[in-house]
This record gives structure tokens, C-alpha cells and sequence, in this order.
């Protein structure tokens, strides 16, 4: 049938009686996705294979979608790939990077490489934008006006499944904590938010990791969570390693949230509403996987400098920086909701789902939770918490 | 005794509310998209009297010019079905390209316009001989068709793109593309075809275009007390022949707004089902019908006086909806 169409079909775009359009003047615009490999740290949990394109797959889809409008407006977006080796210096590789004149970096790295990225002076001549660290510190501490975050912070993540556990009336949570650093800034985000929402930490365990809990979860985990009167297991459990053996081991029958169970993510595979089926689709047909929420980031970050460049047909990273903050700068972006920045501290503004492996649970923030400017400011930092200046 | 009486005067009064009110027998169709169903709802009786089984998730749906046939965009079935309205049965598929979500059936009750979501090309297909005549590419995510009372020009909208694609209905060829707001749906000509009307769901705003010089004359936004902009999300416009009214449903608003189509203002909003959609007007345009997606139902309006004044339980997320005199 496609073979039909192709030899029907008199494909052609034309622009020969648009006066405008002879007149614009050609944009090109070029991003570099910045990104260095890591370890994978062994997870018990591991029966999904690593996805070791995530982020770039996002950011390839949203150059993709850039040209598909820049076309018919004489502008065009490239895109540089630059993979750091393991022991590789990702500094020197930045450098490099802005010495070649390029303006828009998107950057997939962990929070101790951005961080060094961001102590260069060099990094004051590009936009950054952030689709690999969740710190908080990026958003409350660190932020610089060039530096924009499409992945959610923790502080976000956990706010969004707070609201929610609060609307449910489940209070009293049960923190179990894995070994990791990471897994210990998801928890600490986690009681903030619960100091913010009014929600109380009832027990707080450690989980070590000495054993492997697929063969003893059945045994160990109804004692580790014995004698303890909470209304919900909150695991942080960030690369997935015991999170998932807590689910319908504990001593009684508790839900189990956090990093597992019912999860806040920024994308899931779940969602469809909003017109996202088209956005999992064209994601599935380009990469054979489902989106993840780094993938997400990454199309969000490209899209977004798409669209600041499309309105303001200007390219350097001031005009963009200054399109991206005004208020004239909205995406759609598949959440139902139009995405913009904070000018605080640089985060997008989103929706955060909800998400069991199969189902939508929830779209936080949730009803009821009210600010004075935009209830997606009830997610994260919010302007008076923030200590950097501008 | 006195029951019965009630009943009757009851009976007789409402006997001659429908027959006032709307003199023509007329028939409502609505596609459900997540039931892969049409309802059929009865201009009179405002009742469901039948639900028909089409393709999977059904959303545009348009009538031939005669009214004999129901042209259905099946989307996830990736075709274009043909209903026989006599019969209710399928007659054939046409081959829409894939995904497809809008269309818009040519004055010359011939060549349909079919714009492919997932593809990012419209494609025209002759309904006759049942071929594709042309496929044109335009912005991501094709959304919205129209095309113009002369039948010149066809409208397209991309929801990614955040565009109005212009094609020329001869040859094919863009004629021109304009930038609107955020995620683009809906676009509709008026009856003279001077003015082009485009809704943008995520911008929560209306681009009214002059056709010919194709430049934006006036941008509407909404403002309903108690609900946060960001859920005014406008998305199926519906104008009258009289040139007087246009009716812009707002989606998770709830709400369809009242606009002076002369003027530009908004006059009223009128509270109908949850996730409202699009609109489909009686024969005599005092009724209008509003999909109701996530209520599941379809509102009545009552013109003449602005109320709405019945809803109507259909399928699972209702969305398109014709009517055939």
C-alpha cells in the first residue's frame, strides 16, 4: 500500500508565490548533545536490558521535529553528537565544544560533571541545558540564567507523589532508603515534601543490599517492615536494585511508592492522553523502545530552543536565553499544559505523572494544591526558596 | 386521576416544545473514539436510537454532499471507511494514508482531504475511484482541514509545527504557512470564505485570518472566572451561516464560548460536558451538539436562548459530530 502512495502521490512543497518566505533570511542552528559514559552499576532488578541511548534518542527526535516546522520557515537545526569516554575529560571536551563556536550544549551528564562544566568560564558563553542531574542544588543553589533544566529535580518528583499521597489521605509514610547517594537525595527530597504538604515520616530504615533479594525478599522483607504503623512504603531506590522485591512482601498490605511501585516520572509509557500517543509513537518508530523521562528531557530541551529560534528568528544565546524566560515562550509539549521556565532557577515547568508499570494513576499537582501564579509552581523550588541570584 | 391528567398535559407540552422548536426531522451523528462506535441520535426525540460499529477509534467524520454517506476517519485502523446511512452498513475503506485524524470532503463531493497525523502529509483521495490523487507535505502532526466555500484553497494544521498550511486545490503545492500558537487543531472558513478561523489549544487562543491576504486580523483569548487559563484549551469551531455567532469549544474548560463573529468579542460561555471537543448544528441552526469526551456525552444548545438545555449519554470519548437533515 505505501509503495501505492509513493507512486501516486506528487509530493512537492512549493514556496515560489510566497512573498515572506522569499524574503526571510536563513537560520541554521546547530545543538551538541554533551554526554560521557558511566558504569552501569550491577541492579538485582535487571531484567530490562540497559538503554544505553537514553536522552540522545529524545534530543534526535526534537531536532526532527525542529526541522519539520524550520522548513517552512528557512531554518535549519543540526544536531553534533559528543560521547566522552569512561576515564575521558568531559571538561576538555566542553572546551572544545565552545571554541568551535557553538552556542546551545545539551548537556546528559551526572551532577558532579556538571557541576565542573559549570565552574568554567567557558560555560558562560553557551545556553546549557540540563537533561542528566536531578539535584536539587542545580535549581535552589547553583542556577545561572544560561542554565535551563528539562528534567525535573527530585524535590519535583517527590512533591508531585506527596500532593498525591495526601490526596489519598495515606499520611504516613514508611522511608526505606538503598545505599546510594542517589537514593539518599531522593529520600531527603522526600521529606521535604512531606514537611511542605504536611505529610509524616513514621519509620525510616537503610536498606544494605548485603544479600540477594531475589532469593530472600520473601523471608527478610515482612520482618524488616514489621511493627511499624505507616499508611505507605516509600522506597528510594534509584537504579532499581531491591525497590521493586518490597511490592507484596511487606507485613501487611501497604502500597509501595517512591522509585518503585507507583513512581513520579516526567514521561512514562503509560501516558496518552494530550495527543502523547503521537509522541510515543514517533519515539517507538525511531528507536524501537519506549520514551523515558531523560528522552523526554532531551526532546523537551531541543524543542525548546526550536521554538525560541523559530519566534524570535534570532540565534544567539542571548535572544534565545531572553525569548525562553519572557513570557512570550510556550511549548506543547504533550502534558495538556504549556510548558515554560521558571526565570528563578531555570526549570521547566511540568506535569509530573503518576505511574504504575501498567497504568496512569495520576497527574500531579493535584487538585486542590493552589499557588498564586500557576499550581505547577507547587512542584519543586519555588522563587522565595531559591538562594541564588539571578 | 389527576396523575394521569398531569401526565398528559406533560406529554402533550413536550410533544410541542419538539415540534416548535425544530419543524425538520434531522439525524445526529457521533463518533466514540474509544468504543470504535457511531451513535445515532435522533433530532427529535434528542434520544439515541441506534449505535453502530465502525473502524478503531473514530474521531472526523463527514457526510457527501447528497447526505448518503458517512465518511469516517477510523485512525488507528489507518483508513478512511464509507458508510451506506440507508443500510448502516461499511460500503467500502478508502486509502487515507496512515493515522488518519480530520478531513474535509472538497465541493466538489469528490476529492477528500485527509490529513495523516502520524505522517505529516495530507492526503487527497479521489472517493470515486477510490485512489490517492495526491499526498502533500506539510508540518508534524496534521490536525485540522478545511477548505475553502470556492474550493480553492485547503487548510491544514500542524499541532508540533504550530502552523496553517495553505495548499492549492489544483496543483497541489503549498501556497503559504503561517505560524499560529501552540498546538493548533481545528480551522474553519467562514460561509463566504473571507475568513479563516484556526483554534490553538495549548496557545488557549483563536487566530482569525483574512483568506486573502492570508495575515492574522484579530487573536482571540478566553477568560472564564474560576478557571485557570491553562485549562481554557480552545479546540472545534463552529460558525453560523448567518454570519452572526461562532462557537469555540474549550476542551477541559468545560465551556463553549459565545463569540460575536462580527465584532471578535466574546459575549458568553456555556457550560456544557467535560473535555468538550467539537460542535455540529441542527438543519435550521437553533440546536447545536457538543462531543463531550471525557463526560461521555453530548450537550444540547438551544441557540435561541443560549441555554443548554439536555445532555445526551453516547459512547466512550465522544468526539466528531454531523448532522443530516
Amino acid at each position: 500500500m505505501h509503495l501505492l502512495f509513493v507512486c501516486l502521490s506528487l509530493v512537492a512543497i512549493s514556496y515560489s508565490s510566497s512573498i515572506a518566505f522569499a524574503a526571510m533570511e536563513p537560520i541554521k542552528t546547530k545543538i551538541v548533545y554533551l554526554t560521557k559514559k558511566v558504569k552501569l552499576q550491577p541492579a538485582l532488578s535487571n531484567l530490562d536490558a540497559p538503554i544505553l541511548d537514553e536522552g540522545v534518542q529524545g534530543v534526535r527526535l526534537g531536532i526532527a521535529d525542529n526541522n519539520g516546522t524550520g522548513r517552512f520557515m528557512k531554518i535549519t537545526y543540526e544536531l553534533e553528537e559528543k560521547i566522552v569516554p569512561f576515564e575521558g575529560d568531559v571538561e576538555a571536551a566542553f572546551k572544545e565544544i565552545v571554541a568551535a563556536g557553538n552556542k546551545f550544549v545539551v548537556s546528559n551528564l551526572k551532577e558532579d560533571s556538571l557541576k565542573r562544566l559549570m565552574a568554567l568560564p567557558e560555560s558562560k558563553q553557551v545556553l546549557l541545558f540540563n537533561i542528566g542531574a536531578r539535584e536539587n542544588v542545580f535549581r535552589s543553589n547553583l542556577c545561572r540564567s544560561n542554565v535551563f533544566h528539562t528534567l525535573p529535580s527530585r524535590a519535583m518528583l517527590a512533591d508531585a507523589l506527596v500532593q498525591f499521597l495526601i490526596k489519598k489521605r495515606w499520611e504516613k509514610l514508611f522511608l526505606i532508603t538503598g545505599p546510594r547517594k542517589e537514593d539518599l537525595a531522593f529520600s531527603n527530597a522526600i521529606k521535604r515534601s512531606s514537611h511542605k504538604f504536611g505529610a509524616k515520616i513514621v519509620a525510616e530504615k537503610a536498606w544494605t543490599g548485603e544479600h540477594d533479594a531475589r532469593r530472600t525478599a520473601q523471608a527478610e522483607v515482612p520482618l524488616f517492615t514489621q511493627g511499624v504503623d505507616y499508611d505507605v512504603l516509600v522506597v528510594s531506590d534509584e537504579i532499581g536494585d531491591f525497590g521493586d522485591y518490597l511490592l507484596y512482601r511487606t507485613w501487611e498490605p501497604k502500597v509501595v511508592a517512591g522509585t518503585q511501585g507507583l513512581v513520579p516520572a516526567a514521561w512514562h509509557r503509560t501516558v496518552e492522553q494530550w495527543g502523547a500517543v503521537q509522541l510515543q509513537n514517533r519515539f517507538n518508530k525511531l528507536t524501537k523502545r519506549w520514551m523515558t523521562p531523560k528522552d523526554y528531557a532531551g526532546w523537551a530541551a531541543s524543542r525548546a530552543i526550536g521554538e525560541a529560534v523559530l519566534r524570535a528568528r534570532k540565534n544567539d544565546p542571548k535572544s534565545v536565553e531572553d525569548y525562553l524566560l519572557s513570557d512570550k515562550f510556550q511549548l506543547a509539549a504533550f502534558k495538556g499544559r504549556k510548558l515554560t521556565f521558571r526565570p528563578w532557577n531555570g526549570q521547566m515547568r511540568q506535569t509530573i505523572a503518576l505511574a504504575a508499570p501498567r497504568s496512569l494513576v495520576s497527574t500531579s499537582p493535584q487538585e486542590g494544591f493552589l499557588h498564586r501564579v500557576t499550581d505547577l509552581d507547587t512542584l519543586g523550588y519555588d522563587a522565595p526558596e531559591v538562594k541564588c541570584g539571578k | 386521576m389527576f396523575k394521569n391528567i398531569s401526565r398528559a398535559v406533560l406529554l402533550s407540552s413536550s410533544l410541542l416544545i419538539a415540534a416548535g422548536s425544530t419543524a425538520n426531522a434531522y439525524t445526529v451523528y457521533i463518533s466514540n473514539e474509544k468504543d470504535n462506535t457511531i451513535s445515532v441520535i435522533d433530532g427529535h426525540s434528542l434520544e439515541v436510537t441506534k449505535t453502530m460499529e465502525v473502524g478503531e477509534r473514530p474521531r472526523g467524520i463527514t457526510l457527501s454532499k447528497d447526505y448518503s454517506k458517512l465518511f469516517i476517519c477510523a485512525s488507528d485502523s489507518d483508513t478512511v471507511q464509507v458508510m451506506d446511512l440507508a443500510t448502516g452498513k461499511i460500503l467500502h475503506d478508502l486509502p487515507s494514508g496512515d493515522d488518519p485524524e480530520q478531513f474535509s470532503l472538497h465541493p466538489d463531493n469528490r476529492r477528500l482531504f485527509i490529513a495523516n497525523e502520524d505522517d505529516n502529509i495530507v492526503t487527497v483521495v479521489d472517493t470515486e475511484s477510490r485512489t490517492v490523487i495526491a499526498q502533500v507535505d506539510v508540518g508534524v502532526e496534521p490536525e485540522g482541514m478545511a477548505i475553502s466555500p470556492d474550493g480553492k484553497i485547503a487548510v491544514n494544521t500542524s499541532e508540533t509545527t504550530n502552523m496553517v498550511h495553505w495548499i492549492d486545490t489544483e496543483t497541489y503545492q503549498l501556497i503559504d504557512n503561517t505560524l499560529v500558537d501552540q498546538r493548533p487543531r481545528h480551522v474553519e472558513f467562514n460561509k463566504e470564505g473571507t475568513v479563516l478561523w484556526a483554534s490553538a489549544e495549548i496557545g488557549g487562543t483563536v487566530s482569525i485570518f483574512d483568506t486573502a491576504t492570508r495575515i492574522e486580523k484579530k487573536k482571540i483569548s478566553f477568560n472564564i472566572k474560576g478557571i485557570h487559563k491553562d485549562r481554557i484549551q480552545p479546540v472545534g469551531v463552529k460558525l453560523t451561516s448567518d454570519g452572526k455567532y461562532a462557537f469555540v469549544a474549550l476542551g477541559p474548560a468545560n465551556h463553549i464560548a459565545v463569540v460575536d463573529a462580527n465584532t471578535f468579542e466574546v459575549k458568553d460561555y456555556l457550560l456544557v460536558g467535560r473535555r468538550v471537543w467539537h460542535m455540529a448544528f441542527s438543519p435550521d441552526e437553533k440546536r447545536m451538539f457538543t462531543t463531550n469526551g471525557v463526560s461521555g456525552d453530548v450537550s444540547v444548545v438551544d441557540i435561541p436562548s443560549m441555554k443548554v438545555i439536555k445532555s445526551i449519554k453516547v459512547g466512550r470519548y465522544p468526539w466528531g459530530a454531523v448532522v443530516k437533515p
